[in-house]
């Protein structure tokens, strides 16, 4: 097998769980063969389920009304707060009620297709099938859906659909879809079938007799480091966007619970597939702590436009029509400012890379709304998007009525994840992963409003199912804190935590994260190069260095610690974003939002090799000290869906 | 821009508090007020002080978490906005400002400005939901419900449970949190079978945490980061008192 100086190649892998035959009955056939557990039974069995978002509220909920003992983890006061909250668009659904042609079959289509060929078709149909329960599970639970005058649920299209799918609640559908599963779960809690710890991290996965049996917990208020035992653990921890250190993410957002279990045993597939995301307020200056989305709803009406010279420093409004460039409206004219986000991501990038960007730095393009001003009214506009416009004026204190926003693209979601089979089960027998953990049926581009279609799909009908098949052979042997793993585990979180509060070097946490963030965004952001990743690599493995040997993290480890949880969350990152960028630079070839230079078409648009890279990257972990990460490829089979060339000319 | 703070700072729930003051020099007008504490923070730290404790997350004004009192104000001065969303932009060079915990009985201090509001979470437990196990649900398109209904729904529902209400409520009420969860199910189909015992029980376990009673001062909506309106409170109000008349 192939060796690099960065990576040794593996032996290939499969996914054993994977049901074979027509695509439309994969499911019903994989829920008919798998192991059920009889009703009483199922208190007898423990599950501990890391993370409240969509995916782990849902999952928790599920379980326990299923009768399963639930232990619920949550670095946040409370289980409301997970960041799927923030997410503003919406969540698709194969309903069809617009009568406009939509199907299952449609929906796995332009999955399958939206992620460029790297996903797998099963779970992509599954996820279409389930997308229809998912919509009448939330009415039922009263998520306030926007409604039609007829009492009946309304509709929006949504990034790069012909169809109207997507199903909303004004700008806010994340947070309504939360509380959905929130309340669900606040239900359980208070009925007993949930043991919720709020304020608590997972900082290791006890993996005892080759199984997944437990995690080593801080609690954050007090410092107190215990050990939780259970029959499975499913981790719904969320994505890793915050190694950019700036990104869409929510500040507590880590790749810590997944990494725990990276290091000990679990593939992590496709680590470099990051979105990015096209409309995001750009950066104001060093102080700035995250970046804030614009939903993507504005292209609909806005233009989007720099001045035609280089280092136009005139104001908007001072710019004749003629000495502007419509850029994606020139070269996408099929599909205008609507392109995709990846597309509209990396044509921002190019003309600022010109010297043609706008605001401070010449990073930022205009979204115009001077024409549909014009056409509709400020008050149409103001109706339509008024919220959005308060909030940008909020952060940027100018008026979008008056003078264009300013947008740049920014690290929204991020694609990679643990490998997982069609069970969700990860590489460590009893560890399932979900959610934007997991690495995502969405492939290397992600439509919109798919996240949180995934999110709930995985937590309240796929793992409720599947993870039966594995519980079935429990309860397992009682582990206790004598167990050598346990010890062994425990001991490892104890001595990190040590570890960073004895350095007591001259630099803080967030200094070090910021210049991390500042080398991914640099080396393996929109755009990535063989010369530089590997030189990312080099400049991470010093950074890293350093870290280790002058951050300083005050105060002490039996208390409230907020730098010390950082310090950990940012040491992972490190580890992380090394892998990231040895994933990026095996992968020769431009797929979705993964712009490799080296692989574009004579007229600059991404070009994806097919026959060399229709696999999933699942890197094992070098164990040994300064060795390397192994990769194992899965491949990819497309027998529904043929690959072709993506083109919104 | 420079400025001086006073933050409220406690070490944990027995220590008895006080008020520290701090300069913060060179603070761009751009940056939030979460992000000068981050500035202050750094300062603190590599001069060897305890950086201020606070809550935050998303820092986009909807997950709820970040909760300052700022020159007496829950979340600041500005109308409808929450502490991450509130700039330096609104303050002059050469400000005093005030930064405290949000005070209530019913949320103990645990640390500087962190407080504990899972006293909100036990107010959901106990009814502050549909039951409705997974995979029993109709048709989504089984039961209309009227536009007017549902917008008027969601506008409740968009309370983010941050506790300002809470924090601005002479009497530290929770009333107006609890106001919009009733109203939000109440106003759909599907909340009516459990509307009757939610409202009942809600309330039972506000009292039970430890908040204090709603004299209609009015101060909560005035806070309200969201904008829910005190008209939710009179809802709550009648639907208290049909659903005693009937049990």
């Amino acid at each position: 097998m192939a060796e690099t100086e960065f990576w040794t190649e593996g032996d290939p892998i499969a996914d054993q769980a994977a049901p074979d035959g027509p695509v439309e009955t994969r499911w019903e056939r994989r829920r008919f063969s798998a192991k059920l557990v009889n009703p009483a039974n199922r208190r007898k069995l423990t599950v501990i389920i890391v993370g409240t978002g969509l995916a782990g509220g849902s999952a928790a909920a599920t379980l326990a009304e299923a009768g399963y003992h639930v232990k619920s983890y949550c670095f946040q006061d409370s289980p409301r707060r997970a960041h799927s909250i923030a997410a503003q668009g919406g969540i698709n659904a194969a309903k069809n009620y617009r009568n406009d042609g939509d199907s299952i079959y449609r929906l796995f289509y332009d999955t399958v297709k939206g992620g460029d060929f790297r996903a797998r078709e099963s779970n992509v149909y599954r996820l279409a099938q389930v997308s229809v329960n998912i919509i009448d599970q939330c009415v039922a639970q009263g998520v306030p859906f926007a409604r039609e005058y007829g009492g009946l649920l309304d509709n929006r299209s949504f990034g790069g659909t012909q169809v109207s799918r997507t199903f909303y609640a004004r700008g806010q559908t994340g947070q309504q879809l939360l509380l959905g599963a929130y309340q669900a779960m606040e239900r359980q809690i208070g009925l007993g079938n949930i043991e919720m710890h709020t304020r608590h991290e997972m900082l290791e996965l006890i993996v005892a007799d080759g199984k997944a049996r437990g995690i080593v917990v801080r609690d954050l208020v007090t410092g107190e480091i215990t050990t939780e035992f259970a029959d499975a653990v499913v981790l719904a921890s969320g994505g890793y966007g915050n190694v950019f250190f700036l990104s869409t993410n929510a500040k507590g957002s880590n790749v810590t619970a997944t990494w725990r279990a990276h290091r000990k045993g679990a593939l992590f597939a496709n680590p470099c597939y990051t979105q990015i995301h096209p409309t995001c307020i750009p950066e104001s200056g060093s102080h700035q702590s995250k970046l804030t989305l614009m939903s993507e709803s504005l292209r609909n009406d806005g233009r989007v436009w720099v001045p035609k010279a280089q280092n136009d420093k005139r104001a908007p409004g001072d710019i004749p029509e003629d000495e502007r460039d419509y850029y994606l409206e020139r070269i996408y004219p099929s599909f205008g400012n609507l392109v995709p986000r990846d597309i509209a991501s990396r044509a921002a990038k190019n003309v600022c890379d010109e010297g043609r960007g706008v605001g401070p730095g010449g990073l930022g393009v205009y979204l115009d709304f001077a024409d549909a001003i014009r056409r509709l009214g400020r008050k149409a506009v103001e109706a339509k998007y008024g919220n959005l416009f308060e909030m940008y004026q909020r952060i940027t204190g100018e008026d979008p009525y008056e003078v264009p926003m300013r947008i740049y693209p920014a690290v929204h979601y991020t694609m990679g994840g643990l490998w997982v089979d069609y069970d969700l089960q990860s590489t460590i027998p009893g560890l399932f992963v979900i959610g934007e953990a997991n690495f995502s049926d969405h492939g290397a581009n992600r439509l919109g409003a798919s996240a949180l279609m995934q999110g709930l799909a995985d937590g309240y009908f796929v793992l409720p199912n599947t993870i039966n098949n594995y519980l079935a052979a429990g309860p397992f042997p009682k582990l206790d804190e004598t167990h050598e793993a346990v010890v062994a585990a425990r001991k490892q979180v104890e001595d990190r935590l040590a570890r960073f509060l004895s350095i007591n070097g001259d630099r803080t946490v967030d200094s070090f994260h910021r210049e991390l963030g500042h080398i991914m965004w640099e080396y393996c952001g929109m755009e990535r190069t063989e010369e530089g990743l590997t030189k990312a690599i080099g400049l991470i493995r010093a950074l890293k260095e350093e870290f280790w040997t002058r951050v300083k993290v005050p105060g002490k480890g039996a208390e409230l610690n907020q730098n010390l949880e950082r310090a950990g969350r940012v040491a992972d990152f490190f580890e992380l974003a090394e892998l990231m960028c040895i994933d990026a630079l095996h992968r020769r070839e431009s797929c979705g939002g993964h712009f490799r230079g080296e692989s574009q078409t004579p007229d600059g648009e991404a070009l994806r090799h097919d026959d060399e890279f229709s696999y999933v990257a699942a890197w094992e972990y070098a164990t040994a000290e300064g060795g390397k990460p192994t990769l194992h490829k899965e491949a990819l089979e497309f027998e529904y869906v043929h690959p072709s060339t993506r083109s919104y000319k | 821009m420079d400025i001086k703070v006073r933050v409220w700072r406690q070490a944990g729930p027995a220590d008895q508090g006080r008020m520290v003051t701090y300069d913060v020099k060179g603070i761009s007008p751009d940056a939030s007020f979460l992000e000068m504490i981050d500035v202050l923070n750094e300062t603190l730290i590599l001069n060897g002080d305890d950086p201020i404790a606070f809550d935050h997350d998303c820092r986009e004004g909807i997950c709820g978490m970040c909760s300052m009192v700022i020159n007496g104000v829950a979340h600041g001065p500005e109308k409808a906005t929450t502490t991450c969303q509130l700039h330096m932009r609104h303050f002059s060079d050469g400000d005093v400002i005030d930064v405290e915990p949000w005070r209530a009985r019913a949320f103990p201090v645990i640390k500087d400005l962190v407080v504990d509001r899972s006293a909100f979470d036990k107010i959901i437990q106990a009814g502050g939901y549909i039951s409705v196990p997974t995979g029993t649900a109709p048709d989504a398109h089984a039961t209309p419900v009227p536009k007017k209904d549902a917008d008027a729904a969601f506008e409740a529902a968009t309370c983010i449970a941050c506790g300002a209400c809470v924090a601005a409520c002479p009497n530290g009420s929770s009333m107006l949190f609890t106001a919009a969860k009733i109203t939000h199910l109440g106003l759909m189909p599907q909340g009516q079978p459990e509307r009757d015992s939610r409202v009942i029980d809600m309330l039972q376990a506000q009292d039970d945490a430890g908040f204090g009673g709603c004299t209609n001062m009015g101060e909560c909506a005035e806070v309200c980061p969201k904008g829910i309106p005190l008209s939710l409170i009179g809802r709550l109000n009648s639907d208290y008192r049909k659903a005693i008349a009937k049990h």
